[in-house]
C-alpha cells in the first residue's frame, strides 16, 4: 500500500489523506456516543468495590473492598437467582430450537407459497409486541378469579388455583409465553436455511421413493445440522443473561414468586431501584458482565472449532 | 404416493390452524373481555364470546383520553426521531467501515464490536444518565443512550461492501470526495437496509417500557406501554407495600376495572399489531442478512 502511494502524483497523496479525514469525520460523532453510553458505564463498574453514596457520587465514596461481593455471594439470593437464570435459559433454548425448528420444517413441507405466508405472518405477530402486552394476556389467562384457565377448571368441576401464588408452575407459564411470542421469528432464521439446500438432493431421494419423514430426517437434519449446533452454541454464550421484560412483566413481580422467577436481571434491578443497594446491585452486576464475556468468549471459541465460518468473531 | 401426500398435507394443515389458533387466542380473549359487561366478568369470569355486549370501556376511556394521548404523542415522537436519529448515525459510522482503504478499519470494528461483548451493566449506566449526564425525566433518554446499536452498523456495513466499487471510484475521479459518495451515492442505493434498521429501531421504542420505568417520573413524558404497564399494576401496587412510589399514590383514585384495562391494551397495542404485519418483509430480511463478523 505504502509503495503505492509514493509512487503516485503529489496531489493525489492530499486527496487521499482528505478522504481520510472525512471518513473520521463521518464516525466520529457516532463514536463520541458510543464511548459516552458504553464505555463510561464500564469505568462506573468501579462501584462493585465502593460503598456508594449520591452526595458524594462515585469516586468520592469510600472503598468497600470485595464487601458488596460478599454480601451478594453469601447472601441466599446468589445461588437460587443464578440457578434459576441459568436453568429457565436452558429450557428456552431447548424448548425455542425444538418448536420453532418444528414450524420450520413443517413451513417448508407446505408447498404453497400464499398458505405458507398467511401461517407465517399470524406466527409472527406476537414478535411485534412487548412484553407489558403479553403480560396483559397472560393475566386474562391466569387471573385467580376470573382467568380463562380458572373458568375452563371450574366448568370442568375443579378448584380454582391462585397461579400467581404457584411459583411451581411459572417455569412452564414462562416457556410458553416464550416459545408463543419468539416461535414464529424464530423459525424465521430455519426455514431460510432450508431454502438454502440444494433441491436436486431431495428430488434425488423421491425418485429412490424417500416419503416425507425420510426425506426430513435423511436430507433436511443433516443439512441443518450445522446450523442448529451454532445457534445453540451462541445462545449457551447469553446463558446468564436473562430477559428482563419476561421475567418482570410477566410474574408481575409478586414475591412469592421469586423462588422460580426471580433472575439476575430482575434482582440487580430490585436490589436497585427497590432497596437502593447500589454498591451490592452494581457487584452482581460486574459479576454477571465478567462471567458472561468469559463465556462469549469460550462459546465462540467452541463454534470456530466446529466450523469456521459460523463463529461470531 | 399421491395418497400419502395428501393425507400428510391435511395433518400439516390441522397442525397450522391449531397453531394459529393458540397464537390468536390470547388476542380473542383481550378483545372479548373488553367488549364485556362488568357484572358479567365477576359473576362467568373471562370468556372468549361477551355475554352481553358492553362498549362502556371504551367509553370510559375516551371520557378521559388525557393520558393515552400524551403517552401516543411522546411515543411517536421518541420513535419516529429516534428511528431517524438512529439509521443516519448508524449509517455515518457503517460507511467508513465498508471501505477498505479506511485506515481506521480494524480499530473502529473492534471500539463497536466489545460494547456487544462487554458492558457496565444497569447500575453504573443508571448512575450516569441520571446523576452526570441529568437525563432522568427528559424525552432524549429515549433517544440518545441507543442511538448506535452495533449489530445494526454491522448489518449496514455488510451491506454497503456488496454496493459496486465503481461507483466510488467514479465519483473521485469526478472530482467529488468521500462525503460525495455517501450523501449522494451510498445513502440512496442502500434504502432496502435504512428501511430494514430504521424498522427494527422503530419496533423497539416503540415497545419501550423499560426506559420509562427506570427515568421517568414526569406523567407527561411516559410511553404508551410503560402507561399499560401501571394500569395493569395498580391494584396490585396498593397491596404489595414494598413498592410505594408517588406516582403511584397520585393516580390511585382511579383504579381501573378489569375491562377497562384490557380495553387499555387493545388502544395500545392494536394499531402497532395492525401495521406491523405489512412490513414483515423487512424484518425477515434483518434476520436472514448473511454474515455480520466484526
Amino acid at each position: 500500500m505504502r509503495t503505492q502511494i509514493k509512487t503516485k502524483p503529489l496531489h493525489k497523496i492530499r486527496k487521499l489523506d482528505r478522504n481520510q479525514l472525512y471518513l473520521w469525520s463521518l464516525c466520529i460523532i457516532p463514536m463520541i456516543f458510543v464511548f459516552v453510553f458504553s464505555y463510561l458505564p464500564m469505568g462506573g463498574l468501579v462501584l462493585a468495590f465502593k460503598k456508594y453514596n449520591y452526595s458524594q457520587g462515585i469516586f468520592k465514596s469510600p472503598w468497600a473492598g470485595l464487601n458488596n461481593f460478599k454480601y451478594f455471594v453469601l447472601s441466599s439470593d446468589f445461588t437460587r437467582v443464578t440457578w434459576n437464570t441459568i436453568y429457565m435459559n436452558f429450557l428456552f433454548i431447548v424448548f425455542g430450537v425444538a418448536t420453532s425448528l418444528f414450524v420450520a420444517i413443517l413451513l417448508f413441507e407446505l408447498r404453497s407459497r400464499n398458505v405458507t405466508k398467511t401461517y407465517q405472518t399470524l406466527l409472527i405477530t406476537p414478535h411485534f409486541l412487548s412484553w407489558v402486552v403479553v403480560a396483559y394476556m397472560a393475566y386474562a389467562i391466569l387471573h385467580p378469579q376470573n382467568g380463562f384457565l380458572n373458568v375452563i377448571i371450574q366448568n370442568l368441576g375443579g378448584q380454582k388455583i391462585d397461579w400467581y401464588l404457584k411459583p411451581e408452575a411459572w417455569p412452564i407459564i414462562l416457556v410458553i409465553a416464550s416459545v408463543w411470542k419468539c416461535v414464529g421469528m424464530d423459525s424465521v432464521v430455519y426455514y431460510a436455511a432450508m431454502m438454502g439446500i440444494d433441491s436436486s438432493l431431495y428430488e434425488a431421494a423421491e425418485i429412490d421413493g424417500a416419503n416425507k419423514w425420510q426425506r426430513t430426517r435423511y436430507i433436511l437434519i443433516p443439512c441443518l445440522a450445522n446450523l442448529i449446533i451454532i445457534l445453540v452454541i451462541l445462545k449457551i454464550g447469553g446463558i446468564f443473561r436473562a430477559d428482563f421484560g419476561l421475567f418482570y412483566q410477566l410474574p408481575r413481580n409478586v414475591g412469592k414468586l421469586y423462588a422460580t422467577t426471580d433472575v439476575i436481571d430482575t434482582y440487580i434491578f430490585r436490589a436497585m431501584r427497590v432497596n437502593g443497594n447500589i454498591g451490592m446491585s452494581s457487584a452482581a452486576g460486574l459479576l454477571q458482565s465478567v462471567v458472561g464475556f468469559l463465556l462469549v468468549l469460550f462459546t465462540n471459541w467452541c463454534a470456530k472449532k466446529f466450523d469456521q465460518d459460523n463463529a461470531l468473531f | 404416493m399421491k395418497k400419502t401426500n395428501f393425507t400428510a398435507h391435511v395433518i400439516i394443515n390441522i397442525i397450522f390452524i391449531i397453531l394459529c389458533a393458540m397464537i390468536v387466542f390470547p388476542f380473542l380473549l383481550l378483545i372479548s373481555v373488553s367488549l364485556s359487561n362488568e357484572q358479567d366478568i365477576s359473576k362467568y369470569g373471562y370468556s372468549l364470546i361477551p355475554v352481553h355486549f358492553d362498549l362502556s370501556a371504551y367509553k370510559f376511556i375516551f371520557k378521559n383520553p388525557q393520558s393515552i394521548l400524551d403517552a401516543y404523542k411522546v411515543t411517536i415522537a421518541f420513535s419516529v426521531l429516534g428511528m431517524i436519529m438512529s439509521a443516519f448515525a448508524m449509517a455515518m459510522i457503517a460507511y467508513p467501515l465498508s471501505k477498505r482503504n479506511f485506515n481506521g478499519k480494524s480499530f473502529v470494528s473492534f471500539y463497536l464490536f466489545f460494547t456487544m461483548l462487554f458492558s457496565g451493566g444497569l447500575v453504573p449506566t443508571y448512575i450516569l444518565n441520571t446523576q452526570y449526564l441529568h437525563l432522568a425525566d427528559n424525552f432524549w433518554i429515549y433517544i440518545l443512550p441507543s442511538l448506535v446499536s452495533p449489530w445494526f452498523v454491522f448489518m449496514m456495513r455488510s451491506f454497503f461492501q456488496g454496493l459496486p466499487a465503481e461507483i466510488g471510484e467514479a465519483v473521485l475521479i469526478d472530482g467529488g470526495n468521500e462525503y460525495t459518495i455517501f450523501f449522494r451515492m451510498v445513502l440512496p442505493l442502500s434504502k432496502p437496509v435504512i428501511a430494514t434498521v430504521s424498522l427494527f429501531t422503530f419496533l423497539g421504542k416503540w415497545n419501550d417500557w423499560y426506559v420509562s420505568m427506570l427515568y421517568i417520573d414526569n406523567n407527561k413524558l411516559i410511553s404508551l406501554q410503560y402507561l399499560l404497564q401501571r394500569t395493569l399494576e395498580n391494584l396490585e401496587l396498593i397491596k404489595n407495600s414494598t413498592f410505594m412510589n408517588k406516582e403511584v399514590l397520585s393516580s390511585m383514585q382511579e383504579i381501573p376495572s378489569e375491562t377497562t384495562r384490557m380495553a387499555m391494551a387493545i388502544v395500545v397495542a392494536g394499531p402497532a399489531v395492525l401495521v406491523f404485519p405489512f412490513f414483515q418483509k423487512y424484518f425477515v430480511k434483518g434476520l436472514t442478512v448473511g454474515s455480520v463478523k466484526g
